[in-house]
């Protein structure tokens, strides 16, 4: 899966860190670090923690569009 | 009356059937295609993109990549809606043809199109001398290529890495090298770390930083040669100062050259700092005349902010490439009532030795700065940026929860110094001189850049 965090939003309140641990991580007091593809496993600790960001900073993609394989 | 309804016929026989090309397939152009479709865009469109990639995102590749954590190719963006696009991927565009509406193609193919997005972004300067730039173990960090890389040598246990360049990227590398246990080295020809974006008073808390964390910062130098031994590997750096050192890794983070290479003859107003538009993202022709059919967006762009004098600004933000790209999208299949201007109040984030660096604005506005919350020597603050009495800009170590307050006075204009806070309020809160490098001077390339209101007020070489 994949998902972005939008940085300059998100605030460190590290509501989504114990939500989702393997995929969204603190460093140092409120600097946020995550993995931005998942594996999909971790999708429903990962809306949970989406869902709990007090600012709704962090971006998961629902589903995969039909293009998302672009022909090169 | 009569031409108002042509031209909003006109607007709806392009929504239903025009046809729109993006080149620059990352971020801005993904966000561009996006907001298209969303907005109600049916034609075809048509999405060309250098890398062989589709979009993925570039801030975790000095970071979560580089500290090992993440895969170089896990950075992959997610997609917030469909695109029904024609992808161009792993080609470049090589030239405009504005007078017949068509792209052209290293392959040779030319792409037709009725309004064109231009998002390509930019480049990592590369090492001056190519022949030393080929040695193995030289990099750059602006490509998923780069990053894989660049980890696979960080995985290797080099015995030093030298980073050429102490501006956000620089710095961050040196922070991954520093908690990956690797010794760094990091040589800056101007007075400190982050000095260009953030100035010489900042930039001294960022080299105790710096220090503090173990890396060997060498300020006021610049790396003269590198020098490979007979397997074609970097083996020693030799610095201004006469200096040597043995390294097996070298980063250089010189900042960043504008893709607008292929735009050479096309007659738009593009050159060292991007394609100048208007605040609609509406490209400008060689003369300043508005086009009707060419936008652009990104880090590319270049363009005025009512907030910042009107000066033109270039900005190498993940927030301008996003909103940028709403902006253009909705601008290009909508009527004039409807558009919209793009006025981004400036944000950027990096994260290194463990502390949260956020700002808001633009901070190299200012010619002072004052601490206004915590403790500088603590690496735990908030400092505000001012110009003739107004705040233009705010930065926070570890204090980005006040960024929002610091942004509404930006909106504002609020007074420069702000009266002091309730409470957390630092020691010295006397405005000082923020004290930012002479812009033409090639070091500490910012990335936000105020480019002046004409092409030669900030020395620039246009092509």
């Amino acid at each position: 899966m994949r998902i972005v965090v939008d940085l300059n939003k998100c605030q460190g309140y590290a509501q989504c860190v114990p939500l989702a641990p393997q995929v969204l991580r603190l460093l140092g007091e409120e600097a946020l670090t995550y993995d931005p593809n998942p594996d999909d496993e971790q999708r429903r600790r990962v809306l949970r923690a989406a869902a709990a960001c007090p600012v709704q900073a962090i971006l998961v993609e629902t589903r995969i569009p039909d293009d998302a394989d672009p022909v090169t | 009356m009569r031409t108002a309804s042509l031209v909003a016929d006109l607007v709806e026989t392009f929504r239903a059937e025009g046809r729109i090309v993006i080149v620059g397939a990352s971020l801005a152009g993904l966000r561009a295609a996006e907001a298209l479709r969303e907005r109600g865009f049916h034609g075809s469109l048509t999405l060309i993109g250098d890398e062989p990639h589709e979009p993925y995102d570039r801030p975790p590749l000095s970071k979560q990549v580089l500290q090992g954590w993440v895969g170089a190719d896990h950075t992959a963006l997610p997609r917030m809606g469909a695109v029904d696009a024609e992808w161009r991927l792993g080609v470049a565009a090589t030239g405009l043809d504005r007078v017949n509406r068509r792209v052209l193609l290293a392959t040779g193919d030319t792409v037709p199109y009725d309004r064109l997005l231009i998002t390509t972004g930019v480049r990592a300067r590369p090492w001056p001398n190519p022949a030393e730039g080929a040695l193995r173990g030289v990099f750059t960090v602006r490509t998923r290529e780069d990053a894989a890389g660049l980890q696979a040598a960080l995985n290797a246990d080099p015995k030093r890495v030298l980073v050429v360049g102490s501006g956000f990227i620089g710095s961050e590398l040196a922070s991954v090298c520093r908690e990956r246990g690797v010794p760094v080295t990091v040589a800056e020809r101007g007075g400190g770390p982050l000095i260009g974006p953030l100035g010489g008073v900042i930039g001294d808390i960022a080299a105790r930083m710096q220090r503090g964390a173990g890396v060997d910062l060498r300020t006021g130098v610049s790396v003269r040669s590198l020098d490979g031994d007979s397997d074609g590997r970097v083996r020693r750096a030799c610095f201004s100062d006469g200096t040597t050192l043995d390294v097996d890794v070298v980063v250089a983070s010189l900042g960043s050259i504008r893709n607008v290479e292929w735009l050479q003859g096309a007659g738009l107003a593009a050159g060292f700092w991007g394609v100048g538009c208007d605040a609609g993202c509406r490209a400008f022709d060689i003369n300043g005349v508005v086009t009707d059919n060419i936008f652009v967006a990104g880090d590319v762009a270049r363009q005025p902010h009512v907030l910042y004098e009107y000066q033109f600004i270039s900005m190498e933000h993940w927030d301008n490439a996003v909103c940028g790209a709403q902006v253009a999208a909705n601008n290009m299949i909508s009527l004039e009532t409807e558009r919209r201007p793009h006025l981004p109040l400036p944000s950027f984030w990096s994260a290194q030795f463990g502390v949260n660096i956020k700002g808001v604005g633009v901070c190299s506005f200012g010619d002072e700065i004052a601490f206004t919350q915590g403790c500088p020597e603590d690496y735990r603050f908030a400092a505000v940026y001012g110009r003739r009495g107004r705040i233009v800009g705010a930065v926070t170590f570890d204090h980005g929860k006040w960024l929002p307050y610091y942004a509404a006075m930006i909106e504002r204009s609020a007074p420069f110094p702000p009266p002091p806070p309730g409470y957390d309020r630092p020691a010295d809160p006397a405005p000082v001189p923020a004290r930012f490098p002479d812009p033409r001077v090639p070091t500490g390339i910012p990335d936000v850049v105020l480019t002046g209101h004409d092409p030669t007020s900030r020395g620039a070489e246009f092509h």
